[in-house]
């Protein structure tokens, strides 16, 4: 009984803590801040701040000097005006699927044969991922060089084994060698790269599962069907994300390569948007333009993570 | 005592502040002064690859006797647009900036440049300087660049090939039909030998060496206001179906379809391409290479001759803070001595037509024919004229593709249309 404390004090202590305690959690909630702080202003200074300013500069007619004026909705209703653009949302959408298989089974390709241990693999890997090395311009103008009929040495090198007659042009002789070019040029470019990405989720099944299935009798077919495809949809996902988007936005190998041609057949969406804003001096349809593009990108996003982590579950 | 005191006083504040309103006028931007100051200032000046040896020429000579001291960036050719646009959107533009002619009604357009008007009319030299680039400068009555650089298309053609294919060096072609007939000679030489070259994917190197032609048969190719195309002409098709014949027949080298720009100089140093139409100030840089070169007028089909007067135009930025000390270079460069030592020296053409005819231009006489142009070619004027026609995205260059390699007919009057379009476009 004399341990008892009346109740009225007891409710107060468990209402109210003690003030030092109080003054702790807060001191930790501040550290916590001021920790969070430096990278909260990097995220409101670098992507917040532009990308509402770039709301705001699609709802004016914005000159490069001098005050904008408000002009909505014209700046996104003359989108549907733009036939380049129009032309380039269809380039982009089949340069995208394209490009995503392509990469997609190229890169799962080398994951897998390199993925076990054995003479030679580490060379492999090496290899595959050293055009990451190289910037992307500067692999555009390699590619630029070695596909040249005048200088470089491709074109001289498949005469002389017979496979092409003649001048050829890779670049900008039809829509379609255009394309193709600019296709191996990102394969050789980002495959080791998806590899290395694909290895790690490769890596991180566990053995013993494999060990299971082939005690179990289970193909190779089966085991890849089965275990490797399921287990690795976390890093597919993640893959599947980056290529795509990727694709969409899609400027430097066609800028250098291909310089959206011949006839605009190889002109990506953020090509038109670049026009826009530096040959048209127009930013206020640019802005307007990487709005919509912003949009779908998300939307884009959204539904292919959403579909590749329910299926996970 | 105090009542002589207090209108000394007045007198005393109203002399410096006239003082002081003077001293402030030449160093406030856009102040009223037409005078250039020269009192040690740090100028930038941009400029794009193609004229950068030019700019720098200039900024040497009047750097060594000048206090003001001149140094000069130059930017890819292709680049440079979007970096002054970045500039200028950044409101951070250099003290001067070059762009090429004729962009610069758009940029003028924009107000990337400070109004020299007044100072302009003040130089004395307002007639003496290539009207093309004083127009391309102009915008609402009002100038805001002034004369560069000025490079003209010319029929470039290599004196060994002509003497081996049995022409004559001494006499180039006087119509566009003889150049043809010529380029085919050549072109019968055989081996990696070819009559001609072109740039075929580049809608500036097409209009720079295609629209002479046209103008020399007595046909345009924009009106005056540069709003409508006039590319559907019987002049335009007839230029267009002749270069096809020479691409078609393989006198054209077969490079020249796919030749955007970046490789047309490489192919006339190579020494084995008989006559073209290209830049005159490659002149000197072929005849580096260790091959002979003569120099003709671009003509029209049946005779005739023309230029596209090219180059650049200069301006002082918009933002910049050094605007008397920015003219006062400007102001020089336009002088008879640095049109002179600088320009005719190295074998440029004057941006002044009084000085056409110099005493270095008169030791070469390819150089008096090059000059001698300026007086009967254009340049072209038109606000949307980079959308319009440079562009690789432009209407222009998916006409002359189609001018050239596809359904002639159909893209000219196509093109007509959208070419309009475009440079109606607000």
């Amino acid at each position: 009984m004399t341990m008892q404390r009346p109740a009225p004090a007891a409710d107060a202590a468990a209402t109210t803590p003690p003030p030092r305690r109080a003054s702790r959690a807060r001191r930790r909630s501040l550290v916590g801040a001021a920790y969070a702080a430096p990278t909260a202003v990097m995220v409101g200074l670098f992507f917040v701040t532009p990308l509402l300013l770039v709301v705001w500069m699609s709802l004016h007619k914005w000159p490069l000097l001098g005050q904008p004026t408000f002009n909505v909705p014209d700046n996104y209703t003359g989108i549907g005006d733009n036939q380049l653009g129009g032309s380039a949302v269809w380039f982009t959408v089949k340069y995208t699927v394209i490009m995503t298989v392509l990469l997609f089974s190229l890169a799962l390709g080398l994951a897998l044969l390199v993925q076990n241990r054995r003479r030679g693999v580490g060379f492999l890997r090496t290899a595959f991922f050293l055009p990451m090395a190289v910037g992307f311009a500067s692999a555009s103008l390699l590619f630029l060089g070695l596909l040249s009929d005048e200088i470089g040495p491709v074109s001289d090198g498949l005469r002389a084994i017979g496979l092409v007659d003649g001048y050829v042009s890779w670049t900008s002789g039809s829509g379609t060698s255009a394309l193709g070019s600019t296709v191996v040029l990102v394969l050789w470019r980002f495959a080791g790269f998806n590899m290395l990405i694909m290895l790690t989720g490769l890596q991180a099944i566990p053995l013993e599962v494999y060990e299971a299935a082939r005690i179990d009798g289970a193909s190779r077919w089966q085991t890849f069907r089965r275990i490797t495809l399921p287990l690795m949809r976390p890093t597919i996902a993640l893959v599947l994300t980056m290529m795509i988007t990727g694709s969409i936005l899609a400027f430097d190998q066609f800028w250098i390569l291909t310089r959206g041609g011949p006839d605009n057949s190889t002109t990506s969406l953020v090509m038109v948007i670049y026009r826009e804003a530096f040959i048209r001096l127009d930013l206020g349809s640019a802005a307007a333009l990487s709005v919509v593009l912003l949009a779908v990108l998300v939307v884009v996003n959204v539904v292919q993570l959403g579909v590749l982590r329910r299926r996970s579950h | 005592m105090r009542s002589l005191r207090t209108p000394a006083a007045v007198a005393v504040a109203v002399l410096l502040t006239a003082v002081l309103g003077a001293c402030g006028e030449d160093e406030a931007p856009g102040g009223n002064s037409t005078a250039g100051v020269d009192d040690g200032a740090q100028l930038t000046l941009w400029t794009r690859a193609a004229t950068e040896s030019v700019s720098k020429a200039y900024a040497e000579a009047y750097n060594a006797g000048h206090k003001n001291k001149v140094t000069v960036t130059a930017y890819p050719n292709e680049e440079y647009p979007a970096k002054l646009a970045s500039a200028a959107g950044a409101k951070a533009l250099p003290d001067l900036f070059a762009t090429d002619v004729v962009f610069a009604p758009q940029y003028a357009s924009q107000g990337l440049w400070a109004d020299i008007t007044d100072r302009f009319a003040a130089s004395g030299v307002k007639d003496k300087v290539s009207p093309g680039h004083v127009r391309a400068g102009t915008w609402d009555g009002k100038t805001f660049a002034v004369p560069h650089t000025v490079d003209m298309s010319v029929m470039l053609y290599n004196k060994d090939l002509y003497t081996k294919a049995g022409l004559d060096p001494e006499k180039p072609p006087t119509t566009l039909k003889e150049f043809a007939e010529q380029a085919r000679k050549i072109d019968k030489l055989g081996g990696d030998v070819n009559g001609t070259y072109f740039g075929g994917n580049c809608g500036g190197c097409v209009e720079f060496t295609f629209w002479p032609s046209v103008w020399a048969s007595g046909g345009n190719v924009l009106d005056d206001k540069g709003t409508t195309a006039k590319i559907d002409s019987k002049e335009m098709a007839d230029v267009f179906a002749l270069y096809r014949s020479l691409y078609d027949e393989g006198v054209a080298a077969p490079a020249a379809k796919d030749e955007a720009g970046p490789t047309w100089l490489g192919a006339l140093q190579s020494g084995k391409i008989g006559i073209a139409p290209g830049p005159s100030v490659w002149l000197g840089m072929i005849e580096e290479k260790g091959v002979k070169m003569g120099v003709a007028p671009i003509t029209g089909l049946d005779g005739g001759e023309s230029t596209f007067i090219g180059g650049d135009s200069i301006g002082i930025g918009a933002t910049s803070t050094k605007q008397a000390q920015a003219w006062d270079f400007l102001n020089w460069t336009m002088s008879e001595a640095a049109q002179v030592e600088v320009i005719a020296k190295n074998k440029g053409v004057p941006i002044r037509t009084d000085l056409a005819s110099n005493k270095y231009s008169s030791a070469d006489p390819r150089i008096v024919t090059i000059n001698s142009l300026v007086a009967k070619g254009k340049t072209p004027y038109a606000k949307n004229f980079n959308a319009s026609f440079n562009d690789p995205q432009s209407p222009w260059l998916q006409t002359v593709r189609g001018a050239l390699f596809g359904d002639a007919a159909k893209s000219l009057a196509d093109g007509n249309a959208a070419i309009t379009k475009s440079l109606q476009q607000g």
